[in-house]
């Protein structure tokens, strides 16, 4: 069985969508850009008319100050020239405010979206964050946000302002002389397209680029991390061929992907001296028919100056705004993911104490994927310690996922101390049904924090009482620094034994009357492996205990076994039984005897 | 030691120019033929930009101002000035291309020539400066700070090109008229000065942004990968609150940023524009008293305008210039480094299997002794477990007698030669080693085991075989020749270690040191390994096991505790010693629970 591919669904962001379907649905979700877009317009008018100002006073000056009927006029040259300042300073201080205005907008903007998109992430099921998708969830709140940022610093700005500056460009050009005008148009038409081809090419060249740094990484980490075997067999030199051959190959490709960049400045100025060639020569043969004057012939060569670099720029900005463009849809989707576990208004407050927990037909599959889990229909009583075991990929650690409603069943329910757990209310929930995952994630703080997040509002007094409680006084005393110990990113500064101790402690502070325990898999070293295991012992006292059992160790422990295969619920039963009738567990028994006791 | 690396904020600007000037200096001793290339391209964009400008004005005087103005000019005049623009542009663009490309290659080449530096150091340098530097750094010298470091260089040949130019230019212009170059004298080192300033100012700022930028990702990179945590624990308002903040903090330094930008941008963009203005009012004058033609003004209006980007530039240059100084700073501090390989003497072995010998050998690291006054001998071909807890000592033994780590005192000897008398072929002919960390090359099987050694297909099979790899390895779809790693299949973790076995037994060693190497393979096939090893090799095996079943395969048991040996025997003989009655029960609680 499938899931179908339902609406929303994470991985249908490959979809080409139109620029304008972004745009569209982008401002839906901001509405505070409408007001960005008049700022930046508004902008665009003060940067245009500023570079406009020079060319229009040349025309001026040169016709009717200098050269004009009247000779020279020293008051009409120095007023244009005042007014041109005034105009100039205006236009600066304008652009000033609006550009300021601009920036607040766009920054503000983005930290709502920013929030917005990660606050919608958390509110997802556990099922939408599968370990591969990690990366990519994290991706949409910084790198996807920060190439939106980009954009609005440069690329936005760009269109905005270089279609407004062609725009009043060529109104102040058709004013002085349509025939030029078109001529000019003409010219530099061809030079957007020829950009935008240039910047696919290079799009591409720095896709190799990256892949071949890559490549020298992946060499220089095996030349690192190797390093003892590479001197113990003493296999330098086709280390250092492969290093060397990787190194090449990455500055030809470097070298190669910089040739289009290169090429950009030449193709620009063939335009600009098509252009200029095209004004003086159609210019100086037509212009006495047209009526045109020499100083509206100079203005034009400037003017057409100025019309090249908003088409240029428009032309670099085109690949940065895909790649906005793109950005931006995928935050939108996510956007878009329902949240599925959705918490009740007025939810049922569960009593204090061990509580019984009760599976009915649940069945579970992943967005895309099979079923993980099937019709699994269990009881265990208030107070049991209960195993559930099955090999890697039975649904064991699904099943425990949904005990604590980090995701909820795709069919059936789950009831505890007889309540739908959809029902429960959510702090309830938190207070009676705790899990400890396996990996012993821990936040890059201090050890006493980590274990305060328990229970919100935990006294330092409580945190020390939870490791005594636990018999793990002496191991903190042990630690120079004790509470206040940093753990590094994702605990990293403990070992993997004691990210878990630390893990039981801050259960034991939230005392919740069901356990649910995914045990670790991977060793711990033998000093540990006590520490832990008497923990763990103190930990589940009064208190219904469910273990996701790697070891069988813990299953010949429990009050009753469940079995888990395929995402069926196979045997359950006491251990003894199941060792007797000779099924499933018994296979799983027996090999695990096998291969842990035979050796001796 | 390796020299310590200066922060960006803490030099000054004269030691960060003495920098800087080195690094220019060793990128043009690097690379000096692409360097001249792209300087002689500058030049002449320089000169041609100017020229394009001149050209403007002697087209105004002798084609626009007589075409419009008078009686008409010679179709061959306006040819003569279309052919001199589109010439002189060619020129410009020639310029600008083999500039740009060979500034790339120049810049791209200097890279190469330091990342190769790098790695010739990191395959020569001794094991001890490879365990005091995390592989992390070890891996952003080669990667970020070659490319910071570099930086630098594209913005200097363009700064060094737009010194010729506004030389250039200053001449052209006070040919046209002392005044005009006046005016350029006084507007353009103001807005040099201005760009520097405003580069400055917004320094700080922008990478305090910089760094919020990296403090959000890292927020979120946290959450997510904890999801399971911050559900259980329902933190995930907290979370948003924590991101919110950092977010925020965020926008507040770009907002700062921007407010600079604001202020100068609006500024740079006007004073040239002012300039130009000046230069109109003067040159009208000018122009009436016969001072200057028509054309000229217009020659030095496009100067004007031609000066205004580049002196950007010069701004951006000297932005880099820091951060890049400091870059290369850190990847020196891997250069400087002057470790002696450990050399090897020019001793042979005797014919036979050999022994292992530790006399009263000390050793540390960085002045922490691990191991003190340790004494022991292994005979030929006995098989001996070396046990102690974590941390004491037990994966130094296999570093010194591997000659990856020198003794602070005392002799470690294979087959009576001390090991750093013994030539080095013959040193890693005759031992080998396989750790629990195993590291296998993104490479095939067989040459994952073969390790270019002169080792046939054959003895590599029969290498896989006594690892008891063999099964697996033939199961694969190329066998022996199947891709590992990154590109190819990915082995389990017993797997690879029992590769990594093959590869030590692939070599034929006289003496096999197995730390922990056999850690991740299951019990049952570990013990078949081991037993197929002692029969049908005749080595000297050392075995450093946290099993008890391994344990007790030795025929004899050193055991080490703080650093020394405590013990030497059978593992019934040692039970009687405390310390080691208590490990022993600890790894038989965890064999019972795994």
């Amino acid at each position: 069985m499938t899931a179908p591919d339902r609406p929303g669904s994470l991985h249908a962001e490959g979809r080409e969508v139109g620029a304008l379907t972004v745009l569209r649905r982008g401002l839906e979700t901001s509405p505070e850009l409408r007001v960005g877009f008049l700022v930046t317009a508004l902008m665009a008018l003060c940067v245009a008319i500023g570079r406009l100002v020079i060319p229009v006073l040349i025309q001026l000056i040169l016709d009717h100050g200098v050269r004009g009927d009247e000779g020279y006029r020293p008051g009409f040259v120095y007023t244009a020239c005042l007014i041109a300042v005034g105009i100039i300073s205006v236009v600066a201080v304008l652009s000033r405010a609006t550009y300021l205005r601009l920036v607040q907008v766009a920054e503000t903007t983005l930290l709502e979206l920013r929030q917005r998109a990660f606050a919608h992430i958390h509110r997802l099921s556990l099922a939408d964050h599968v370990e591969s998708r990690t990366g990519v969830l994290t991706a949409r709140v910084t790198s996807d946000v920060e190439t939106l940022a980009q954009f609005a610093q440069w690329g936005a700005i760009a269109w905005v302002v270089n279609s407004v500056v062609i725009v009043t460009t060529l109104g102040v050009m058709l004013f002085y002389n349509w025939v030029l005008t078109l001529a000019t148009v003409l010219v530099y038409a061809p030079l957007i397209p020829v950009l935008a081809w240039l910047q696919r090419r290079q799009f591409r060249a720095y896709e190799q680029v990256r892949s071949r740094v890559a490549d020298t990484m992946g060499a220089a980490s095996e030349a690192v991390q190797g390093a003892g075997v590479i001197r113990a067999y003493g296999y330098r030199a086709p280390v250092e061929e492969r290093l060397e051959r990787a190194n090449q190959a990455q500055y030809e490709s470097q070298s190669w992907a910089f040739r289009f960049f290169a090429l950009l400045a030449p193709i620009t100025d063939g335009f600009s001296a098509a252009a200029l060639s095209v004004v003086v020569g159609v210019g100086v043969w037509w212009g006495p028919e047209l009526g045109l004057s020499s100083g509206e012939l100079v203005a034009f060569l400037f003017l057409a100056t100025i019309l090249l670099n908003p088409i240029a720029e428009i032309g670099e900005v085109l690949d940065q705004t895909q790649t906005a463009l793109a950005g931006w849809w995928k935050i939108l989707q996510v956007l878009d993911v329902p949240v599925e576990v959705e918490e009740p208004d007025d939810g049922v407050v569960l009593p204090p104490g061990p509580l019984a927990v009760d599976c009915q037909g649940v069945g579970f599959a992943y967005r895309e994927g099979g079923l993980v889990l099937g019709d699994v229909d269990l009881h265990i009583p208030a107070g049991a310690a209960v195993a559930v075991v099955g090999e890697t990929g039975s649904g064991k650690t699904t099943l425990a996922k949904l005990m604590a409603r980090l995701a909820d069943p795709t069919s059936g329910r789950i009831l505890v101390g007889g309540v739908d757990l959809r029902r429960v209310d959510p702090r309830s929930r938190r207070a009676a049904l705790r899990m400890v995952p396996q990996d012993g994630f821990l936040f890059d703080t201090t050890l006493g924090t980590n274990v305060g997040y328990g229970r919100a509002g935990a006294t330092i007094a409580e945190v020390e009482a939870a490791f005594a409680e636990l018999g793990l006084s002496d191991w903190l005393a042990s630690l120079p620094r004790g509470l206040d110990t940093p753990v590094g990113e994702r605990g990293e500064n403990l070992s993997v034994g004691e990210r878990q101790l630390v893990a039981l402690a801050r259960a034991q502070l939230a005392d919740p009357g069901v356990l649910i325990l995914d045990e670790a898999t991977s060793a711990v070293d033998a000093e540990t492996e006590v520490a832990l295991s008497a923990a763990l012992s103190h930990l589940a006292e009064g208190r219904t205990t469910i273990s996701i059992a790697h070891r069988l160790s813990t299953a010949e422990r429990a009050d009753l076994v469940f079995v888990l295969d395929g995402g069926r619920l196979v045997e359950q039963g006491t251990h003894a039984e199941l060792v007797a009738a000779g099924g499933r567990y018994a296979e799983l028994y027996e090999s695990w005897v096998g291969n842990t006791r035979a050796a001796r | 030691m390796p020299p310590t690396v200066p922060d960006a904020d803490e030099l000054t600007t004269r030691e960060v120019f003495r920098r800087g000037a080195r690094l220019i200096g060793r990128s043009l001793r690097a690379m000096p033929g692409s360097h001249a290339i792209a300087l002689t391209g500058a030049v002449v964009f320089a000169v041609a930009a100017v020229a394009l400008a001149r050209v403007l004005g002697w087209v105004t005087d002798e084609v626009i101002v007589p075409g419009l103005d008078g009686d008409g000019v010679p179709a061959d005049r306006v040819w003569a000035g279309i052919g001199l623009i589109v010439a002189v542009a060619a020129f410009r663009g020639g310029g600008a291309v083999a500039r740009r490309y060979y500034l790339a290659r120049a810049r791209y080449g200097t890279e190469l020539v330091w990342r190769r530096q790098l790695f010739e150091q990191y395959l020569r340098l001794p094991m001890a400066f490879h365990q005091s530097r995390p592989t992390g750094q070890l891996l952003a010298h080669a990667d970020s700070d070659v490319t910071v470091a570099s930086l630098v260089l594209m913005p200097f040949a363009f700064a060094a090109a737009t010194v010729v130019l506004v030389i250039v230019a200053l001449m052209s212009l006070l040919l046209i008229h002392p005044l005009m170059a006046l005016v350029a004298a006084v507007l353009f080192p103001a807005l040099a000065a201005i760009n520097h300033f405003y580069t400055r100012l917004v320094h700080g700022p922008a990478a305090e942004a910089q760094h919020a930028v990296g403090r959000v990702s890292s927020i979120a990179h946290e959450s997510f990968d904890g999801v399971l945590v911050v559900k259980a624990l329902g933190r995930e308002q907290e979370e948003v609150d924590r991101l919110r903040a950092a977010a925020s903090d965020l926008r507040n330094h770009r907002v700062r940023v921007g407010r600079l930008r604001a202020l100068f941008e609006p500024a740079i963009d006007a004073l040239p524009n002012l300039g130009i203005v000046g230069l109109l009012a003067l040159g009208a004058w000018l122009v009436n008293r016969d001072a200057i033609s028509v054309g000229e003004l217009v020659g030095a209006m496009a100067l004007f305008s031609l000066l205004a980007l580049p002196m950007r530039i010069v701004g951006f240059f000297l932005e880099e210039m820091p951060r890049s100084v400091v870059a290369l700073a850190r990847v020196d501090s891997v250069l400087d480094v002057d470790a002696p390989e450990i050399a090897g003497g020019e001793r042979r072995l005797p014919e036979g299997p050999a022994g292992v010998g530790f006399d009263g050998v000390s050793a540390g690291y960085e002045g922490a002794a691990v191991l003190r006054d340790v004494t022991f001998s292994v005979e030929p071909g006995e098989a001996v477990a070396i046990v102690g807890a974590t941390g004491v000592g037990k994966s130094t033994v296999a570093r010194l007698l591997a000659a990856l780590h020198p003794p602070d005192r005392g002799t470690v000897a294979i087959g009576g030669v001390p090991v750093q008398d013994l030539r080095v072929e013959e040193r890693t002919g005759a031992l080998a080693l396989a750790f629990q960390e195993t590291f296998l090359f993104a490479d095939t099987i067989v040459e994952n085991v073969t390790l270019g050694r002169e080792v046939s297909d054959d003895e590599a099979r029969e290498a896989l075989r006594l690892a008891g790899a063999l099964e697996f390895v033939d199961a694969l779809p190329h066998g022996m020749h199947t891709v590992v790693g990154e590109r190819g299949i990915t082995l389990s973790g017993g797997q690879r270690q029992r590769v990594a076995l093959a590869r030590a037994l692939a070599g034929r060693p006289r003496v096999l040191f197995l730390d922990d190497a056999t850690a991740a393979v299951d019990p049952v096939v570990e013990a078949r390994i081991l037993d197929n090893l002692r029969r049908e090799l005749h080595l000297t095996l050392l075995v450093v096991a946290h099993r008890l079943s391994t344990i007790r395969l030795a025929d004899r048991i050193v055991f080490l505790a703080d650093g020394r040996v405590a013990g030497v025997g059978t593992h019934d003989e040692l039970t009687r010693l405390p310390a080691y009655a208590a490990l022993a029960t600890a790894y038989e609680l965890e064999e019972r629970a795994a």
